[in-house]
């Protein structure tokens, strides 16, 4: 029963397909991808519109305040209410602006998003298009997304959309490097760049207790705070939203779209957001599996929504929680912290493996980390005492 | 199938060749540049070799791209008012085709029936990286580590 609950999406599209037995090969492999493309937009388009709601919601609740409760019941129906209103707005493009570029730009931003979806094994059986180097298709699409922004900052013609391209870019590239060293030491210890063999490894209980997620061990510990922070910042949410920090440079580079477009870049912020903390839960989470075997009757995708639902809400709670930093706070953190840490689990996933895996391992990778981190704070200290500050770039 | 997309792919790599040649403003010209590297990484796709066509669009559309597009918007002010034939350019590119159009029919194993080829999984490129090419991989790591170190040295000299 509960097998065949789990599989119902699976059996749905196998059924759909079997209306095509006589079609020739090239026929039912379009028909099977375009099942697989219909599902997947109808599941995000419809989680980015619940998303949208739940995030001011959520803020609301976090700042004392109601959030929006007028459209619906609890304010539920507002996402049908703000995209009616985002169609029938005026399309203003600026007079100056390279016209061809500023069109094509929310597109590409949109595209390199949803094509991100691909690769992710929402449950058992269930990855939409399985390639052999599944999370490298990940990261390649997502490293297009920075042409995209640069051609939205450029084709405005606009001084603040073009700063706020040139911080985009900064940021994404700085933080695209441990993004993708934290997932190293995962690809080393399963040997594997499919994204259903990182979750296959991490099937299984030690001890009948303890999922064995990459999680539980000190290098996927660390990896994963490392890996969600660089997330939140390839994905310019709050606490890393310079690039379209309001009272600073108006609206960054989505300041010269109005209109539907400007909800396609929106859409496109979203999208990217549930690609990459669905990648993280892929990687660090264990996927789809259950954290207990007890629980395992409950189909594999609901555990997968689940983990995606609970990173998503720490998104909104850091959103709701913490104020904007520099942009030269931001570097630094990248360079000098960041990215040290990150070629440290790298390390710290090779001593577990060789350590034996077991308990061993973990105090030694743990060891590592721990003595890593102790000396680079040391190093990283300013000692600098908190005093009137200096603006040496604003005199 | 495939040679249909075959067909479309390589329509869609051409076209966008050509419109980086001859289009007139610099940054349309960058732009169809990338869409031609898409459509280049795509024809790897076909031929099974993912593995090289992720890492085309990874360092060159998600890297060398953007570098290209800083370059233009760093150095040059008047946009879209380069005109005129280069022909010492054109002399290179006609013979940079001769030469690869050249080495390609001299090379035996690209004839027109294709050999049987075994998939090129990413696992096999890793291993050849670390058994039979190591030091050239480690030469490698070792030039761009020094360039990594020299864009530093040039910044730390100007913020002095």
């Amino acid at each position: 029963m509960s097998k065949s609950i789990d599989q119902i999406f699976v059996d749905a599209k196998h059924w759909l397909l079997s209306w095509l037995t006589a079609a020739p090969g090239w026929v039912v492999q379009i028909a099977s991808s375009l099942i697989s493309i219909f599902a997947l937009l109808a599941v995000f388009l419809t989680l980015f519109a619940l998303m949208s709601v739940l995030e001011r919601k959520i803020l609301g609740r976090m700042q004392n305040r109601y959030g929006p409760n007028r459209v619906g019941p609890f304010g539920l129906l507002q996402p049908v209410a703000d995209g009616i209103k985002m169609l029938i707005k005026e399309d203003i493009v600026p007079a100056r602006a390279d016209k061809m570029v500023h069109f094509l730009a929310p597109i590409v931003i949109a595209a390199a998003a949803i094509l991100a979806l691909g690769i992710i094994p929402y449950g058992r059986n269930m990855t939409p298009f399985t390639i052999d180097g599944g999370i490298l298709f990940f990261f390649a699409v997502g490293s297009t997304t920075e042409l995209a922004v640069f051609m939205a900052g450029w084709g405005s013609n606009n001084k603040f959309s073009m700063l706020g391209a040139m911080r985009a870019i900064a940021q994404m590239i700085s933080y695209e490097l441990p993004l993708i060293i934290t997932v190293l030491p995962v690809v080393m210890v399963v040997g594997s760049l499919t994204p259903d063999r990182i979750v296959a490894a991490q099937a299984g209980y030690t001890l009948g207790i303890v999922p064995r997620w990459f999680v539980f061990t000190p290098w996927g510990a660390t990896a994963f705070l490392l890996f969600f922070v660089s997330g939140l910042v390839e994905s310019n949410r709050t606490p890393f939203d310079v690039p379209e920090g309001e009272s600073e440079i108006v609206a960054g580079h989505m300041t010269e779209y109005s209109g539907f477009k400007y909800a396609t870049f929106f859409m496109a912020e979203y999208i990217g957001m549930f690609a990459i903390t669905g990648l993280a839960a892929t990687l660090f989470l264990g996927g789809w599996h259950s954290p207990v075997h007890a629980l395992e009757f409950i189909p594999s995708y609901i555990w997968f929504f689940a983990k995606l639902s609970v990173l998503l809400f720490v998104y909104i709670w850091l959103r709701g929680t913490l104020p904007r930093t520099r942009v030269d706070q931001i570097m630094n953190f990248a360079w000098k912290f960041i990215l040290p840490m990150s070629f440290t689990c790298v390390i710290a996933a090779a001593v577990w493996h060789y350590a034996g895996r077991g308990l061993r391992g973990w105090l030694w990778s743990l060891f590592v980390i721990i003595f890593v981190y102790a000396a680079l704070s040391i190093l990283l200290d300013t000692r600098r005492k908190f005093a009137p500050r200096v603006y040496r770039f604003a005199e | 199938m495939s040679s249909v997309a075959f067909a479309l792919i390589t329509i869609l790599t051409l076209a966008a060749a050509l419109a980086a040649a001859t289009l007139q403003n610099l940054m349309h010209a960058t732009l169809s540049f990338a869409v031609t590297l898409v459509g280049v990484a795509a024809l790897f796709f076909l031929l099974g070799a993912e593995f090289v066509g992720l890492v085309l669009v990874f360092v060159y559309v998600g890297a060398v791209a953007v570098l290209i597009v800083f370059t233009i918007l760093l150095t040059r002010r008047d946009l879209g008012k380069d005109r005129g034939a280069n022909f010492w350019g054109a002399v290179l590119a006609v013979g940079l085709f001769g030469g690869l159009t050249w080495a390609i029919l001299k090379t035996p194993s690209v004839a027109i029936v294709a050999p049987h080829i075994r998939a090129l999984t990413v696992k096999r490129i890793g291993e050849a990286l670390m058994t039979g090419y190591v030091w050239p991989l480690q030469c490698v790591g070792l030039l761009l580590t020094a360039a990594l170190i020299g864009a530093l040295v040039l910044v730390m000299e100007e913020k002095r």
